[in-house]
């Protein structure tokens, strides 16, 4: 987890990046000043305010999700009667989804490290997910989080997969664009375990070889810890009542549900219509006020339900969450209705639809930039 | 926990990454794979403002010896806090601490612990505890000094009829005497233990001074000591010690090389416990000196100057990330002092506690598990 990338120090105390986004163009150094003040009072705010409430509500979901997870996998072990087979994939699907996005993601955000308690900590959770948690939280939380959608800095923006961008570089390859989105969804957590090596950067020179040898060794134990988990010792324990071939499918059928999900989420955080990317002129000397920008017009959020709030992890609060990505997740539906406020003040882009929308607003892009760029009208 | 080791690491390969314990603690919260936990079983009120709190340790606890003491963990508003106290039963039983409501810790333990909570445990430790060959002891005790030292008591008075205890116990009054009716009965029972009560509120501060401990304990030079108290207490107890071993060293003998070997053969030893380990914290802004332990190294620090980087221009390895607190990449267990959040002003200073050292400054003296 060394790579070394050229690091700006911490951001600049005052003043602008050296060209401000054109989504915010029209504000002046202080209104930015200003609108960065508004969000850490907003942040201050929950932090005055959280407590044994949030704690409770933590444990009550994680208490859930093992109750889910020990009852799904439980009923597989009979999934030749078909009730069963139903029955135990729905609630495994659903215990990876939540164990994943409100329960992973966000403790190893760091989202609940305030509570010092060992057992639910980003430096001690590790997750129901092929790729191991410390190699994501370099690659998520410390990359893509500080560069969030900048060309050439967030890899993020396409994975090093799809062309996800107009100034991404068009080449014959991205032709399959679709393709290799379609090919990605179901297997997604192996997408994302392939991703976080950082082969590239390693290519690259960027990464050591120490530490590519570290991540692989990483990555291999987590494989086959997962893979035994669900593809070996689930069925075998299943045939002992005839259900081996049925829970297998189980298995499958319930990791394939959660990477589809999860894809479909993650894809909507950043690139549906009306998001921003940005080039590292925008970022450089970027203020407080400008970073809290960026990540406001660079994110998408997802309307819906309570329900689907936490089917998503809150990232249906994906803004909310870029702004403030290590407060508790059960608190960004009070601070979207804060946010959205100030967005409307300083009149910038908010983003949000509901998800069948969103969906399709990133299939579109992901259609159209799989052609090179039309070539810019002549003034 | 694990008795069925075989059983287990079948289970294990069903749930990874979680471990058998993630599942019984829905049952039993007792379990976990990485926090020892303990369920209270009694809590006993002892005085107006303290309380015994019995607890039945999970696995990984190991009996306590008498004297000793064990980190308890409470959650006040959700946010897990640590203390240190003295275990003041019996060794051999099952433990108990008895606390006094003196801050915020020891006011939810004593105030409001049910038989059924959950305490957070870390084993005993200590070396405040009975010499391994039997001598006759003297044991001073203030206030609820006297926890560790009733274990000793509870251990040795009533199993060792060859044991021979003063204990001089020192309390404003006898209402908030800790202990005071059992340690009356003990020494009605057992000749080998001698009780002085002495209660500050009748007869003023007990002074440090050889002939009025003589007068309490005549023979209290030949004795083993051990003091337990606050602070002012035990100073005034390790000056009066140190007193009287330097007026025998100047009396009798000759040799400064033999004179520090006569100390320990003519006055008994003086063996304190001390509450607090003291690191005075600064006033906010002004910063402190940061003690990096594993890596045997002090650097000077001001108040606004992230510790990730105080430690980086120190040449120190530091785990780093984003440079602006949202990654929780850098995160260093803090040992001892104070830090505080460039954020927020907040001060952090519970040992142990994780700190986020991109964003946080010393704030008085610091040590970091780095």
């Amino acid at each position: 987890m060394t790579t070394t990338l050229t690091r700006p120090g911490a951001l600049a105390a005052s003043g602008h990046p050296l060209v401000r986004p054109d989504a915010a163009k029209h504000l002046t150094d202080e209104q930015v000043e200003e609108l960065g003040r508004e969000l850490d009072a907003v942040r201050d705010e929950i932090l005055a305010k959280r407590g044994a409430t949030d704690a409770a509500y933590i444990r009550r979901v994680i208490k859930v999700q093992r109750s889910l997870e020990f009852a799904g996998r439980g009923t597989l072990l009979f999934s030749k009667y078909k009730a069963a087979w139903v029955a135990g994939t729905a609630m495994l699907s659903v215990a990876k989804i939540l164990e994943n996005m409100e329960i992973g993601h966000n403790v190893l955000h760091g989202q609940w490290d305030w509570m010092r308690d060992p057992d639910i900590h980003s430096t001690t959770w590790e997750w129901d997910f092929v790729t191991p948690a410390r190699s994501w939280q370099h690659t998520h939380n410390d990359l893509h989080h500080r560069w969030t959608n900048v060309i050439g800095k967030d890899r993020d923006v396409g994975y090093n997969l799809l062309r996800m961008d107009p100034d991404q570089p068009w080449r014959p390859f991205n032709l399959g664009n679709p393709l290799y989105n379609a090919i990605l969804a179901p297997v997604f957590e192996w997408g994302i375990a392939l991703y976080d090596l950082e082969i590239p950067e390693y290519k690259e020179g960027l990464k050591s070889k120490e530490a590519m040898n570290r991540d692989l060794k990483a990555v291999g134990v987590k494989v086959i810890k997962q893979f035994s988990k669900d593809y070996a010792a689930t069925p075998a324990v299943a045939m002992l009542t005839g259900s081996g071939k049925q829970a297998l499918y189980g298995t499958l059928a319930a990791n394939a549900i959660r990477n589809f999900w999860a894809h479909a989420v993650i894809f909507c955080g950043h690139f549906p219509e009306g998001t921003d990317t940005f080039t590292e002129e925008e970022v450089e000397g970027e203020t407080r006020g400008d970073w809290y920008v960026r990540q406001m017009i660079g994110s998408a959020n997802i309307s819906g339900s309570k329900f689907m709030h936490l089917m998503t992890g809150n990232l249906s609060h994906q803004i909310e969450h870029h702004c403030f990505p290590d407060l508790p997740s059960n608190r960004y539906a009070e601070v979207a209705v804060k946010v959205r406020e100030i967005c409307s003040r300083y009149n910038l882009p908010y983003t949000t639809g509901p998800l069948p929308k969103q969906v399709g607003s990133t299939w579109a892009k992901i259609f159209k930039l799989a052609l090179p760029n039309r070539k810019p009208k002549t003034a | 926990m694990i008795r069925f080791t075989k059983l287990a690491r079948v289970a294990s390969a069903l749930i990874t990454p979680l471990t058998p314990e993630d599942f019984l603690a829905l049952f039993n919260p007792v379990y976990s794979s990485r926090q020892l936990r303990g369920v209270v079983t009694r809590v006993v009120r002892e005085t107006e403002d303290s309380a015994t709190i019995h607890f039945r340790p999970g696995h990984g606890w190991h009996g306590h010896q008498a004297g000793q003491w064990a980190r308890i963990g409470v959650e006040l508003d959700g946010v897990r806090h640590w203390r240190s106290y003295s275990l003041s039963n019996a060794a051999g039983h099952d433990p108990a601490i008895t606390v006094k409501d003196a801050g915020a810790v020891s006011h939810v333990l004593v105030r409001d612990t049910k038989p059924g909570d959950v305490l957070f445990l870390a084993p005993p430790q200590g070396d405040f505890v009975l010499p391994e060959h039997p001598r006759s002891l003297l044991m001073l005790t203030a206030g609820s000094g006297i926890t560790p030292v009733m274990s000793m008591i509870r251990t040795l008075v009533p199993r060792r009829p060859d044991a021979d205890v003063v204990l001089i116990n020192s309390n404003s009054t006898p209402e908030k005497s800790l202990f005071r009716e059992e340690l009356d009965e003990l020494a009605d029972q057992f000749p080998n233990l001698t009780v002085r009560h002495w209660f500050t509120s009748a007869r003023g501060r007990l002074e440090f001074t050889a002939k009025a401990i003589a007068d309490l304990c005549p023979d209290w030079r030949t004795r083993a000591a051990y003091a337990c108290g606050p602070e002012g207490f035990l100073n005034a107890a390790e000056e009066l010690w140190e007193r009287e071993a330097a007026l025998e060293t100047a009396r009798t003998v000759p040799s400064i090389t033999a004179g520090a070997e006569a100390q320990s053969t003519r006055t008994g030893t003086l063996t304190i416990e001390r509450f607090t380990t003291d690191l005075t914290a600064g006033a906010g802004h002004d910063g402190g000196l940061v003690t990096f332990e594993q890596s045997d190294r002090e650097v000077q620090a001001d108040g606004d100057t992230p510790l990730l980087d105080i430690g980086e221009d120190a040449g120190i390895l530091m785990p780093s990330g984003c440079r602006m607190g949202i990654c929780h990449s850098c995160l260093i267990p803090l040992r001892a002092g104070q830090v505080r959040d460039l954020r927020t002003g907040e001060l952090h200073n519970e040992p142990g506690q994780l700190i986020q050292t991109c964003v946080s400054a010393a704030a008085g003296p610091v040590n970091l598990d780095l």
